[in-house]
This record gives C-alpha cells, structure tokens and sequence, in this order.
C-alpha cells in the first residue's frame, strides 16, 4: 500500500514538473517566436517598427519584379512590390525564390521593415496551384478590397493586365 | 461501365461495413456465435467491396477516362503511367478512398490472421473497425466521391501536380496511411476491451503485435515523407513543422508510447489504463488529423481545396469516435485499476515515465499547431506558429527522454537500483562526454548537445544489446550460444534505439549544413564547405511532359575533381510551372545538395549550393527503427497463441 | 482500491471533458467558416422586388451618367454592373460581360469608389461593354443600394424592378444557369 501511494506521488509529481516545464517552454517560445501577418493596407496603418519580424501577405504587383545581383556580392536580389489592391509595400529578398512565385500570385514573405521604409525579407513562400490563394492573403482582399474569394477562384494570373493600387485617400 | 462498378461496390462497402460494425458489437452480448463467426466474412467482403471500388478508380486512371471528374481533374493523359496509377491518392477523394481502403485492410487483416483470439473479442474488434470505416465510407460516398461523374467529358484533363510526379508518390501515402489509420486496430482493441469489460496481460499480448505494425508503417511513412520532401522540394530541409507533418507526428509520440506501454500490460498487468488511453489518443489523433487537413481549418502547403461542410461531416464523426470511447473509457474506469505491483523506481516506471515525455511533447506539438486557428477564433488575430516554436519547446524536452531512454532498458522489472544500471552505462557516458566536449570547442553547443545525445543513445542500445549477451563476461562462445537464442523482440527493441539515436546524430549533423546562393556563369568556380564547385555548363534536355534545362556542376577537393552533379529545371507547358529537380549525392555520411532555381536575364545560372554533413543518417535511422519493430514483429512467441481460456482464467499469472 | 469507482471514473472522465472542449471549438470555426462560404443566390438583398432607390451620379470622364429614373422602365431586361478598377475579380468578369453584351444583354456600369484615369485605363485594357457608366466615388450611393462589393451584379426586368442580385464575377456556370432562367423568365 505505501509502495502505490509513494508510486502514485511520484507520479502526480512527475507529470506536474513536466507540465510546468512544456507550458513554461511554450509561453516562452509564444512570446519570442511568433509572428504576426500583416497585409500591406495594414502595414501602412500599424508602421511597425524596423527589426520586428512579420509575415506580409498579398499578391505580387504585376510590372515590378526586379532580380539584379547587388554589387560585391554574387547572390542575386529580388525587389518586387506586395500589394492588397489597397496599398503596395516594395520588398526585397536576396535568396532562392520559390518556384510557383509569380507576378500577380499570392505570396507571404517573413521579414521584417527596414528603416527606409521597404520590406527586408528572409524567406518567401508561395503555395502551389496556379490558382490557390493562401488564406492569410484571402483574409486582406477581403478586408481590402472586399472581395469574397468564396465567390470563385482568383483570376489566373496571365490574364491580369494590371494590378491598380486604390488611393486610401477616398 | 467501370466506374460505375465502381460506385456500385463503393456503396455495397457502406452497407457491409455498417453490417459488420453491428453484428460485431451485438453478437457476443447476444450470445450468437454464428453471428461472431459471420462477421470475419463481413470484413472481408467490406475489404473485397472496397478494393474493387479503388481498383475502378485506378482503372479510371490508367484509361485516362475523363468522364470520371476525379480523373479529369488531377490526371491527364500526357502523364506517365506510374503516375496515372499512382496519382489516384494525390489528391482529395481519391486519398480518402485510400484511407477507406486501408481502414477495411485492417479489419480483413484482423479477420485472416486473428484465429487465436477469442471469438467475442475479435467479433467486438471488427465491430468496432466496422462502424468507423462504415462512417468514413458514408462520408466518401456521399461528400467526397472520387468516381462522380463528368459530362460532357474535356478532351484533356488537367494534369498531376509536377511536384507529386515523382516515385515518393508511389509509396509515400499508402505507407503513412498503412501506419496512420493502422492504429485503428489498437483502437478497436481498447474499445472492444472496454466493452468486455476485461482487459488482462492476454490482451496486452494480443494488441502489442497489432501496435506494433502500425508503428513499423508509420515511422516508415513519416521517413519517407521526410526524405521526399527533402530531395523533390529542393528547399534543403527535411520537416517543416507543416500541420500535416505535425499530424502524422502526433500519432508516431502517443503510438510510440502504446507499444511501450504494451509491453508492460502483457507482462506485468500494469499499466492498464495509459495503454487504452493511448491506443484511444493514438487513432483519435490520427482521426484529427486527417479532420483538420480536410477541413480547411489549418493552412499547410500540404493541406486539400478546403470544405468547410466536408468539415462538419469529419467532426460528427470525429465526436462519435472520439467521444464515444472517451466515455467507455470513463465509465468503465475501475475495470483498468492495475493488478501488478512496482516500485518507484523499475522497468515499469521508467516506462511511465517514458509516456510522460512522448505525451508532453506530442502536447506541445498539438498546442502549437492548433494555436494559430483558435487565436484567429476568439481574438480575430492572424499569426503563424512556424520552426522556431517547434524548436524552442519540443527540443528542450527531448532531453529528457534522450537521457532516459537509455537508462530504461537495463533496469530490471518490479524493483530497481539505478546505481548498476548507470555503472553499466559508462562507455556511452564517456564517448557521449568526449563527443560533446570535442565539439563545443569549434561549433555551437546545440550541435554539440545533438550529437552527444545521439551517441549517447546508439552506445547505450549496444550496451543493452550486450548485456544480454553477457558479453565480455562469459567465453565468447557462450555469447554466440545466447545470441542464437535471444529472443528477436530483444533484438529488436535494441535496433528500435539504436535508429533513434542515428536519427538523432543525422538532425545533430544537419544543424552543421553549410549552404550558398550565387549567380555562376559557366566556367565559374566557388567555394563552400571546403570544396570547390565549378558550372561547368547549362544544356536543355527534353522529358515526358516538360521541357528541361540542365545545369553541369562540377566539385573538387585540393584540385581534384571527384563528382558532377545535374541540377535541372522543367517546364511543364500544361500547368504552366516550373519545379527545380535538386541534384543530390550522398556518400552515407554526408549529402552534397545543389539546386539550380533560375535562368537570370543576364545568363548564367542561379544555383543553392549546400553541403549537409550526416543528413543521411536522419532516414537510415528511421530505416532501422523500422527494421527493429520489424525484427519484434517476427518474434514466434507474439503470434503462437496461448491457449485462450488458460490465460482468460488467472489474469494475476505473468508471462515470462 | 485505493480510489473509490466514482471518483476514478471522474478522473478517467478528464480526457472525455477535453474533447468535447476542443470539439466545440472545432466546430464554431467551422461556422464561422461556413457562415463566409454562403450560396450568393440566397444573400438577401433588400432591393429584390423593389426599383432601384433614387440616386443620380455623373458620368465617367464628363459622360452624361445616368440616374434612377432612366431605370424605370428597359426595353429589354437589363443589368446593372458595379465595378472597380482595383478589384481582380472585376478582370475575370470582363470577358463575361463583353460576351454577354455581344449576345445582345444590354449592360450599365456602375464604376465604385475609383479614381477617372484609373477607371478609364481599366475599361480600355479590359473592354468596355457598358452602354451607360456612371461614378459612385463617395460610396453612398452602393450604401443605398445595399452593396456588398465588387464586383456585383443586378438584373432589372421591363418593369424597372430588381430581380436578381449577384455578387461576385459571373462565371459561366451562372451565366448559362440562373441568369438565363431569368432572362427568359422576364424576357
């Protein structure tokens, strides 16, 4: 008998210490780890602070995509615009892109603002199919240019001509 | 016409899987022992239902027959065959078939090779397996249909995902799923058991050989689906802590805990309660994951079109299974109080403790990945749960059980002093000592920490390995003599340890992975990683159906070349995409990794270079953990059925 | 036993209590999911069987515009069209339109809360199949008509009366599926 309740505080304790020690791992980690997304429109009404790492999500301005390699350095660099149909943010990456990364293609970068105002990113990530949207992307046209992406798949991308950025100032 | 047999059998599955669920269940109450003995025949008909239904569907496939909408939608004809075939399961419903499948090979397996467990007992556990896979056949029936049809037909369909035009397709999914949805026999047997109302040291006997398989297909799957993605993606990454990926995970920690735990209830009637709640967490999370996938409630690179309705339908069924085993559970409580005896410290509480690390870090998995939808839920905030979580909180507590592990299997049952079993460990202590020491002097101390740990666990394996065979302390002949008669579940369970502790020294070794993006124009050379890398050229090349250009890469060490690798790009015209094919060779011990990722303006070739020291061993390790389950599961005395009314009759007595 | 039933049996009942707790918030996202994936034919518009409300908006780039009473009585049933330059699915939709007007449906525009150059930029890269545009740059006028956004599309029979709202870009399953119904119905 003293042997099972022994066994048995052991075993409260145990699980109790581990408990302790997951949950305090994991609010640590919340608080240093996770970002938040942000859509250009928003990015332009929060200005988060430079250094602070996000994710911005939006469709890729068709007629802005850069790649030049920057002088000193034989890795080539991206610049490209990141708009919502409300606001465009420029963004710059210097790294691989993916694949299915696209003018006029849903795109999330993770990065963080620079002081002179353009996106630095440090990893870029399209999903696939030529016309799927990732939901955090949906989440801010809806909001933007409020447009249910419910209603039908997002236009394939060769067939816009133009993505016009919307003036906030109406 | 095909199709429609198709269909036709598909709902003939239904009904015979909901027989089988009913007849199951209600049989041995009622006493029936035609019925009992009728419901083998309903599973393997279920079985036989179903395959035809998936064989119409790969039929479909293989004709390239369009007016199947399923067909039309994910194949074309321009597709090569294996992936005419195989493509069947890369997409929605046609891998919800394949889970179908699966879920009805399981009770056809139960049903052929079940013969020493009692009659009610297996009449309850395909019963049970019989109701599940009736709802999920409902579901596919009448939500998912992979055999809907399509008319007019196109003339073309629309083709197969490049990226999933690979031979990791093949084999990749119906391996997982075979782990994955495996678990479900370990369900059905926690589930009838609870409703026998009996659960002894014969059952813990008769569920461990059930675990055990699925675990062999799930560590399989899970290393295969790791090592697809890290050669076909050419991210150079090997688990992205991707919800899907987090999905198979969670069943592998609390699957991995219910073999364990197995062990225990089979030899020493202990334990009873941690292996029904995880035979029940393990399916449940299994059935959870494949709910949220499907749902469209978690966002993966992985993750299905999403269906919100489709989701309603997974949640009544997820709350019937779930719940309603979660409720036998409770309500048969005193039924699992333990019979067996241990003290505090012994085999059996090392094991305990064992399932707490694996449950608080499948916990941990399972906050992380749901956190982003619940978030969004209650505080309309979007945020993103990625790598760095995961590595902040799962990594931390896999020290413990690292450190554990290894202590475990040299203590004795019952009652243990840790003093021995510790002294026995002094070679793995002082290698894992030198190893760390060796490295923190010139890497990062979490390297150093990684591949301590990982020869750590590998030595202590063998030191388990030779303790059995006495080695060293007897005439080598006399070990000769014990190893021939070890039994191999031994064996095994040490092969199972020495694969994690591989697994772990690959992960450790790939934190050392060097890598480099540059632009080269042809006759360019650069360095990484102490060789020298020169394109030499950039050709074109046709294929099946893509157009494909090459890039000729070129290393050498001191001057020497040794290797050329192929880094090619393919266009595939249908889709309209373009994949990078990574050029990979590995020599056992290290993977050389380069991608060619873009044709820049100004010519030359953009190319990720990276080195990656013991990536290989990530998967080898797996292989043997594999291996080892595989090696358990031959072991004469898991399937030579005892006598059943002897073991039924003194439960107390334990198995030697 | 150390543990009375009942109190092991609320212990061994924690699991099931966890569930259900997931369970039911697993199925509000659903909802709320759901409640964003509704059919556009049932979204209840509050002009349905009702004219139009009074309005009277300019033109684009100094065209006449129209007003409320040059809807109250069409030839033919007609549609109404709110469109936007910075709206993607208004790009989708414009082949539609253009094939729609080809055929001969009579189509106006009405161009929400967008700039005139912009606007003007749109209708010549994209086509301009409207008879009629007018402007609604504040906004107020798509608040009086209950619009939900862009792109949407109202149908207006002989009798100046709205029959049909869609909103979203019309696709071909719409097209040859309700919106001929429709047409024939009040042709």
């Amino acid at each position: 008998m003293q042997a099972r309740k022994k066994r048995r505080l052991y075993l409260v304790l145990t699980c109790g210490l581990c408990l302790c020690a997951a949950t305090g791992l994991m609010l640590a980690a919340f608080s240093s780890t996770l970002t938040y997304f942000l859509s250009p429109r928003q990015v332009l009404a929060k200005d988060p602070a430079p250094g602070v790492d996000f994710r911005l999500g939006g469709i890729v301005q068709v007629g802005t995509v850069n790649t030049k390699i920057a002088a000193g350095s034989d890795a080539p660099t991206t610049s490209f615009r990141v708009t919502d149909g409300q606001a465009s943010v420029p963004v710059t990456f210097t790294g691989v892109l993916p694949d299915l990364f696209r003018e006029g293609q849903g795109v999330v970068a993770i990065g963080a603002m620079t002081a002179n105002g353009t996106f630095a990113a440090s990893d870029v990530l399209a999903k696939h199919g030529s016309d799927y949207m990732p939901k955090d992307v949906e989440q801010a046209l809806k909001q933007a240019g409020k447009w249910n992406p419910i209603y039908g798949p997002p236009p394939a991308a060769s067939s816009w001509n133009t993505m016009q950025v919307k003036s906030t100032s109406s | 016409m095909i199709p429609e047999i198709g269909h036709f059998a598909l709902a003939l599955a239904v009904a015979l899987a909901f027989a089988q669920g009913v007849v199951g269940i209600f049989a041995p109450g009622l006493r029936d022992p035609r019925a009992m003995r009728a419901t083998p025949a309903l599973a393997i008909s279920h079985l036989l239902a179903i395959g035809a239904s998936l064989l119409c569907l790969i039929y479909a496939g293989i004709v390239s027959d369009f007016t199947v909408e399923n067909v039309a939608d994910f194949s074309s004809s321009a597709v090569p065959l294996l992936y005419r075939i195989t493509g069947t399961w890369g997409n929605h419903d046609g891998s919800i078939l394949l889970w179908c499948f699966i879920l009805s090979l399981c009770g056809g397996v139960v049903a052929l090779f079940g013969h020493n467990l009692p009659a009610s007992l297996r009449a309850r556990v395909l019963g049970v397996l019989g109701l599940v896979s009736g709802g999920f056949l409902l579901f596919t029936l009448t939500v998912s249909d992979p055999l809907a049809r399509l008319w007019p037909p196109p003339l073309q369909g629309a083709g197969i995902n490049p990226i999933l035009q690979d031979p990791g397709l093949a084999f990749h999914p119906p391996v997982l799923y075979a782990g994955y949805v495996g678990f479900s026999v370990a369900f059905a047997f926690a589930v009838a058991a609870l409703i026998e109302g009996r659960i002894d040291a014969a059952w813990g006997r008769w569920v461990r050989p059930w675990a055990l398989l699925s675990w062999i297909f799930l560590t399989a799957g899970i290393t295969l689906g790791s090592w697809w993605s890290y050669y076909t993606l050419g991210w150079g990454g090997f688990w992205f802590w991707d919800p899907v990926e987090n999905a198979a995970l969670l069943p592998w920690l609390t699957g991995t805990a219910l073999l364990h735990c197995a062990i225990v209830v089979e030899k020493r009637e202990a334990l009873k309660a941690w292996t029904v709640l995880l035979a029940i967490a393990t399916f449940s999370l299994s059935l959870s994951g494949t709910f949220l996938v499907r749902s469209g409630i978690l966002n993966s690179v992985h993750s299905f079109a999403a269906a919100p309705g489709q989701g309603l339908f997974l949640l009544v069924l997820l709350g019937l299974t779930i719940g309603g085993s979660l409720l036998l559970f409770a309500v048969r409580a005193p039924v699992l109080a333990a019979a067996g005896i241990f003290a505090p410290l012994s085999r059996e509480s090392a094991l305990v403790l064992n399932n707490i690390f694996l449950c608080a870090i499948a916990a941990v998995v399972f906050v992380g990945t749901l956190y982003p939808p619940f978030v969004d839920l209650f505080f309309g905030i979007q945020l993103s749960v990625g790598a760095p979580f995961f590595d902040q909180t799962v990594l931390p507590l896999t020290a413990p059980l690292i450190l554990a592990m290894a202590v475990g299997p040299l203590l004795p049952w019952k009652r243990a002093d840790l003093a021995p079993a510790l002294a026995r460990l002094w070679l793995a202590a002082g290698v894992a000592l030198v190893v760390f020491l060796v490295t923190t002097a010139e890497r990062h101390v979490v390297t150093a920490l990684g591949l301590a740990g990982g020869a750590w666990v590998m030595l202590a394996a063998l030191t388990d390995f030779a303790e059995r065979l006495r080695l060293f302390r007897v005439p080598l002949s006399a070990s000769f003599a014990r190893l021939a008669s070890l039994p191999r579940s031994a064996i095994g369970a040490a092969l199972g340890h020495l694969g994690f502790g591989v697994t772990i020294l690959g992960i450790a070794g790939m934190t050392l992975a060097t890598q480099k993006v540059i632009v080269m124009q042809p006759g360019q050379t650069t360095e990484l990683g102490g060789y020298s890398w020169t394109l030499e050229d950039i050709r074109s090349a046709p294929g099946p159906d893509y157009s494909q250009r090459i890039a000729d890469v070129t290393l050498s060490a001191h001057g020497h070349p040794f290797l050329t690798l192929h880094p090619s790009r393919r266009n595939f015209a249908a889709q309209g995409t373009v994949t990078d094919d990574a050029a990979i060779n590995t020599n056992g011990f290290q993977d050389i990794y380069a991608v060619f990722s873009d044709e820049p303006a100004g010519g030359g070739a953009e190319l990720r270079l990276n080195r990656h020291p013991l990536a290989p061993e990530i998967w080898f390790g797996g292989l043997i953990m594999a291996l080892g389950g595989a090696l358990s599961l031959s072991d004469r005395r898991l399937r030579v059925g005892a006598p059943a009314r002897a073991k039924r009759k003194k439960p107390a007595e334990v198995a030697a | 036993m150390a543990m009375s039933a009942t109190r092991r049996r609320l212990l061994f009942g924690i699991p099931l209590a966890l569930a259900v707790v997931g369970g039911e918030g697993f199925y509000t996202i659903l909802r709320r999911m759901q409640r964003n994936d509704y059919d556009p034919h049932a979204l209840p518009s509050p002009l349905i069987g009702k004219r139009p409300p009074a309005f009277s908006l300019p033109g684009l780039n100094g065209g006449p515009g129209f007003s409320n009473l040059d809807l109250l009585a069409p030839p033919r049933p007609m549609l109404v069209n709110w469109f936007a330059s910075w709206c993607i699915p208004c790009v989708q939709e414009a082949q539609m339109l253009d094939w729609l007007t080809k055929n001969g449906l009579t189509i106006w525009g009405i161009n929400y809360e967008d700039k005139a150059d912009t606007a003007a930029h749109y209708l010549a890269q994209n086509g301009n199949p409207y008879t009629r545009i007018a402007t609604d740059i504040s906004g107020l006028t798509a608040i009086n008509w209950g619009v939900y956004g862009v792109p949407e599309t109202y149908l207006i029979d002989k009798t100046g009366i709205v029959r049909w709202r869609y909103a979203g870009p019309l696709t071909p399953d719409i097209v040859n599926g309700t919106l001929n119904k429709l047409l024939r119905r009040y042709s």
